[in-house]
């Protein structure tokens, strides 16, 4: 606690989701020496990988970016983004890229900028494939080369090794591509000496800025590292890291609260202890390492699914609610016939109700039978193989949902509540994850270029 | 007998990964904990009823260092795949918070 430690600053939950100007300020009045942010994950799920587009707005993004660029150059420290975009793929890398130059134009910033790539050369992971050396997760089939061929975009996920060598190499800021949480932290950590177990801990903690707070809203989070444990606290006063605090987030979308599958090792936390050292930072000790003989890389990758257009519509009229189950059983059946007749079979499309006030949020798990809600909202998925099968078929499900007749039926007019016109949302291509597998490379760095550039 | 929302501080789900639901039960009293641990309420098997899945696919963890419990079991439907119901899974808690605690 007396030694002063490595300090890292982590700006926020995500780039792009906003911190308060403040927090940064008191943050880097305590020094830090490495200030950086998330940039995503596959949390949003399988769209922005295949897409090639941020879930975070540009806005926004630039607001956060400008200030930790800001405060990187005036204080000289290193500013590192993991997972770049939000899905960490070339167009990601390349749209943040765009924007850190922007930003150095507007603001008169000049710094050495190394961006890590992640899209993996796809005739590399054809040969792991046959060599072996690539396992599937989640009970996913293994990895074929049908598979990799009919993928929009794979990546795989860095250590902390690229980050670390573009930072030898002499870059202020790094722009990593898609790279395992803590990594962006582990890379300087380690890099300054400390061992392994804290610092992938201090990566851990950092990742998602201020979470391991209460309250726990978007904001910095500060971490210092020491050989034996390391200490969470947040720069804004409104906010504290507690044991509880922290043991929340310590349990944060891993599987195993205990075993934590990294590259190039096991990050044990089983005998991590959690102590309060004032009422608003916390000591954490106890974890272990375990160095693994294979490194492995993870793979993730997304597939073309279809296409996909929704409504969103409601009703308030109680006859219907008694008998919604019959009435949208009775409506898919209408809509196939209807759809056959303007020559799309049932066999080219599915669709998918949601019904709101009933079972949209669990559906299938929804332990609650029936609903005792006044009014039902509606969403409607329709998924084809063109966008115009999937409109057809949407709007004549859309049309039949307003029109069709029930018993008892006294609202002749119509039976849905649509707030939209347009009423119809073609959302596009459907992307579904295809591929979550890991390789064994010959390094860490092969799958992950390292390009140098000088901005401003 | 208590219903879990009337003794534990946090009950919450996310997805970890895109094809699993983690779920987790935290207390801030290390007593509570200890109680609730005892009872052996919170188990594979419950999980497995509540979210109807088998009981092998359910990974349960008591985990003493942070007085939490944690279970971690298939998504119903991939993340964002047709028909997903919540792409990060942070809705699903809710069958756990009545469930029976004998203390």
């Amino acid at each position: 606690m007396n030694k002063p430690g490595f300090t890292m600053l982590s700006t926020s939950g995500i780039l792009g989701y906003g911190f308060a100007e403040e927090s940064l300020r008191i943050g880097m009045s305590r020094n830090p020496q490495v200030i950086g942010c998330d940039g995503g994950s596959t949390d949003p799920g399988p769209h922005y990988l295949g897409a090639g587009t941020s879930f975070c707005s540009r806005l926004s993004v630039k607001r956060d970016l400008r200030l930790m660029l800001q405060a990187a150059v005036a204080a000289r420290i290193p500013c590192i983004i993991g997972t770049s975009g939000g899905a960490g793929g070339e167009p990601h890398l390349q749209d943040t890229a765009a924007l850190v130059r922007e930003i150095a134009r507007e603001e008169g910033l000049s710094f050495p900028m190394a961006l890590i790539h992640a899209e993996p050369d796809r005739a590399l992971l054809f040969r792991r494939v046959a060599q072996g050396r690539v396992k599937a997760l989640a009970k996913l089939p293994p990895l074929d080369h049908a598979t990799i061929d009919r993928a929009t975009r794979i990546v795989g996920m860095m250590g902390p090794e690229p980050i670390a060598r573009a930072l030898d190499q002499g870059a202020q800021v790094v722009l990593a591509g898609r790279s395992s949480d803590p990594a962006q932290w582990v890379a300087p950590a380690m890099r300054a000496g400390l061992p392994a177990a804290p610092s992938w801990y201090a990566g851990k903690m950092l990742e998602c800025g201020a979470e391991p707070t209460t309250p726990k809203e978007p904001d910095c989070l500060l971490v210092t590292v020491h050989p034996d444990h390391l200490v969470c606290e947040p720069p804004n006063p409104i906010r504290r890291c507690t044991p509880l605090s922290v043991a929340n987030f310590a349990l944060h979308e891993n599987s195993s609260p205990i075993h934590h599958v990294e590259p190039g090792g096991l990050l044990d936390t089983a005998e991590v202890r959690f102590e309060a050292v004032t009422d608003r930072a916390v000591r954490i000790s106890g974890m272990r390492w375990t160095p693994v003989e294979t490194y492995t890389v993870k793979l993730e990758g997304v597939e073309l699914a279809g296409y996909r257009a929704i409504t969103l519509c409601a009703t308030r009229d109680p006859g219907l609610i008694a008998q919604v189950d019959d009435y949208l059983a009775t409506h898919r059946v209408k809509v196939a016939a209807k759809a056959a007749d303007f020559g799309v079979p049932a066999s080219s499309w599915r669709m998918a109700i949601r019904t709101i006030g009933r079972d949209a949020v669990m559906g299938a798990r929804e332990p609650q039978q029936g609903t005792t809600a006044h009014e039902l909202g509606f969403v409607v998925e329709v998924l084809a193989e063109t966008q115009e099968v999937a409109n057809a078929v949407l709007a004549m499900a859309r049309t039949s949902l307003l029109h069709a007749d029930f018993h008892g039926r006294l609202c002749k007019e119509g039976n849905m509540a649509f707030p939209f016109s347009p009423s119809d949302i073609a959302l596009g291509p459907l992307y579904r994850f295809s591929v979550f597998h890991t390789v064994a490379p010959d390094d860490p760095y092969e799958m992950f270029p390292i390009e140098h550039e000088r901005v401003g | 007998m208590a219903r879990l929302r009337d003794v534990a501080q946090i009950c919450k789900s996310k997805n970890a990964g895109p094809f699993m639901l983690t779920i987790d039960v935290l207390f801030e009293d290390p007593a509570v904990y200890a109680a609730v641990k005892a009872t052996g309420a919170l188990h594979a098997g419950l999980f497995a009823r509540l979210y109807q899945v088998a009981e092998a696919d359910v990974l349960f963890t008591p985990y003493d260092a942070a007085l939490a419990f944690k279970a971690t079991l298939p998504r119903l439907v991939p993340a964002g795949d047709f028909g997903d119901t919540d792409v990060y899974g942070a809705q699903q808690h809710a069958p756990l918070l009545d469930a029976e605690i004998p203390l």
